[in-house]
């Protein structure tokens, strides 16, 4: 009993340590400059790696997510005689909801993973301590422009995702189902507000961005220097920027509706 | 020990890692301009010592001095400005950038460092990369390069600064004879001509004491024995000559400690 009340307080005590190492590295890395610092050419190539390359499961996913949509939107809304609503219904569920979400989660899964093992397996073959050894600070130069990729990648994806859903629902719903395109499309664009539904994914999107990469530069920087070690943190990055992902999503959609 | 053409001066460190005191009470200097070969068992804490020197470990108390300025007080700006411009290190899993090819690697820090143009920053890296013999390898990637030759690569890289100061972890760990042999060369041959102050990790006795002035042999937290290879293989220090002899027992023994050997034999529990 008492060795389990021990490490139950080992366990908050190292949650809250590895907390706090999380903010100094976000601390030490959110700006740019210093001696060695990456410059402009390095974070294009960063959003190369981690935006563009995951341009191809974004576009495939949010086609299909689409589709999905357009199917059961169809199917309930067809016993309300309401199918005109089907296009609003889509963009909308899409925008403020599914293209931030899902956006951030393969984003996770696909750049957030490999950011983490790219950091863990340059700490562990000391590359970054050679880097620092040179006088080179591995934050400013490794992790500042990853953290800024990620920022400014997955607001980005999101409204690809949406855009790609919405046109995969008007394949369902117009070519396979016969909607009337115009029904789809028009009340789509009247009941659509830039600010209130772009704008607001966008925004939750940039948050999720910078929640997702932090996580994962962070367990790569902060992995154990074993195969071992780098393999528990993609899983922790995974698992945890998730988990954030989703409980941020209820925050940030609640501050933003302003009901609870 | 001390005496001001030390470039290296260490003064009652401690350090303590998790439940382990790995120095405790550490004093030693190392003599500007000369070879000081560092041994001792494996787990002793001399990677912790070059990294203290370097500025990547804070001692727990004590000094590192360099160049008499005490590297566990510099700031972050500090350090990294002397480590660019003062020292070099090559690590024990050299670090070299696997993304990168050999030619970049080592021009890395002159990049990241001067405003030099192009031209002559390709003439520096060609006249490092030519000092350890691996201009021709230029073009290909560390996954492409023996180990031998990745440690020469590194070494190019630690020097493209001009370094006062090199350090080396264990530069012939898994080295083939001949390899071992360049790497050897390489390190006697950079601090005749540079005058570099060299501090060198291994485990090779016999190498180690061709080419170093001074031995320093660290055991269970402290310097048990620093001087020429003569003077320590003559001297009245059992531990020194059984680590130097490589006697399997002696003041350092085989055993781990445990019980009775019988008695635990007899008690047949785990
Ligand atoms: N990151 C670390 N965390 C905890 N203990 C460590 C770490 N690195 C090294 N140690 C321990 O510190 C001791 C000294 O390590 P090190 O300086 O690498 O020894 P050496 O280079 O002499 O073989 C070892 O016993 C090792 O287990
Ligand atoms: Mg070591």
């Amino acid at each position: 009993m008492v060795s389990q009340i021990r490490s139950l307080g080992r366990y908050g005590v190292e949650s809250i340590q590895s907390i706090g190492r999380a903010g100094m590295l976000f601390a030490q890395s959110v700006t740019w400059g210093g001696p060695g610092s990456a410059g402009f050419r390095d974070l294009i190539r960063q959003i190369y790696s981690v935006g563009v390359r995951s341009l191809s499961i974004i576009i495939v996913a949010g086609f299909f997510v689409g589709m999905v949509l357009a199917l059961q939107g169809y199917n309930i809304l067809v016993k309300f005689g309401s199918v005109s609503a089907l296009g609003t219904m889509v963009s909308l569920t899409l925008l403020r909801e599914l293209g931030p979400v899902m956006a951030a989660l393969l984003f996770a899964g696909r750049a957030g993973s490999a950011l983490t093992a790219e950091i863990g397996l340059m700490k562990a073959t000391e590359q970054l301590s050679a880097m620092e050894m040179m006088g080179v600070d591995p934050l400013k130069r490794v992790v500042t422009p990853r953290l800024w990729a990620g920022v400014i990648s997955v607001p980005v994806l999101a409204l690809l995702f949406s855009t790609v859903g919405i046109w995969g629902g008007a394949f369902v719903a117009v070519d396979l189902l016969g909607l009337y395109d115009g029904a789809y499309w028009s009340n789509m664009a009247n009941t659509v507000t830039f600010y209130e539904d772009v704008v607001k994914g966008l925004i939750k999107a940039s948050v999720f961005g910078l929640v997702v990469t932090w996580i994962a530069v962070y367990q790569g920087y902060d992995s154990a220097p074993t195969s071992e070690g780098i393999g528990k943190a993609t899983t922790q990055t995974v698992v945890i920027s998730s988990l954030a992902v989703l409980g941020l999503d209820f925050v940030l959609t609640a501050v933003m509706l302003g009901g609870v | 020990m001390s005496d001001s053409s030390a470039h290296v001066e260490v003064r009652d460190v401690r350090f303590r890692r998790g439940e382990r005191l790995i120095y405790d009470g550490l004093n030693v200097s190392f003599p500007r301009g000369r070879i000081t070969a560092i041994m001792g068992p494996s787990g002793t804490g001399k990677t912790t010592l070059l990294r203290m020197i370097g500025g990547q470990l804070k001692a727990d108390s004590g000094e590192v001095l360099v160049n008499g300025g005490d590297v566990g007080r510099m700031s972050r700006n500090e350090l990294l400005a002397l480590r660019r411009d003062k020292m070099g290190m090559l690590f024990q899993t050299s670090g070299l950038f696997t993304d990168l090819s050999v030619f970049e690697n080592v021009a890395f820090p002159l990049r990241v460092h001067t405003d030099l143009p192009e031209a002559m920053i390709r003439d520096l890296v060609l006249m490092k990369l030519e000092a350890v013999g691996l201009r021709g390898a230029r073009d290909l990637f560390p996954a492409e390069l023996s180990g031998g030759m990745v440690r020469r690569v590194a070494l190019a890289r630690s020097i493209a600064m001009d370094p006062e100061l090199i350090m080396y972890d264990e530069p012939f760990t898994g080295l083939d004879p001949i390899s071992m042999g360049m790497i050897l060369r390489l390190i006697k041959g950079l601090n005749e001509a540079l005058g570099l102050t060299s501090l060198l990790v291994s485990h090779d006795v016999e190498e180690s004491c061709q080419i170093a002035d001074f031995l320093c042999i660290v055991s269970g937290g402290k310097v048990i024995g620093f001087g020429t290879p003569d003077e320590l293989r003559n001297g009245d220090n059992a531990e020194v000559r059984q680590f130097l002899n490589g006697d399997p027992d002696g003041p350092v023994p085989f055993h781990y400690p445990a019980d009775d050997y019988r008695q635990d034999l007899l008690t047949g529990v785990k």
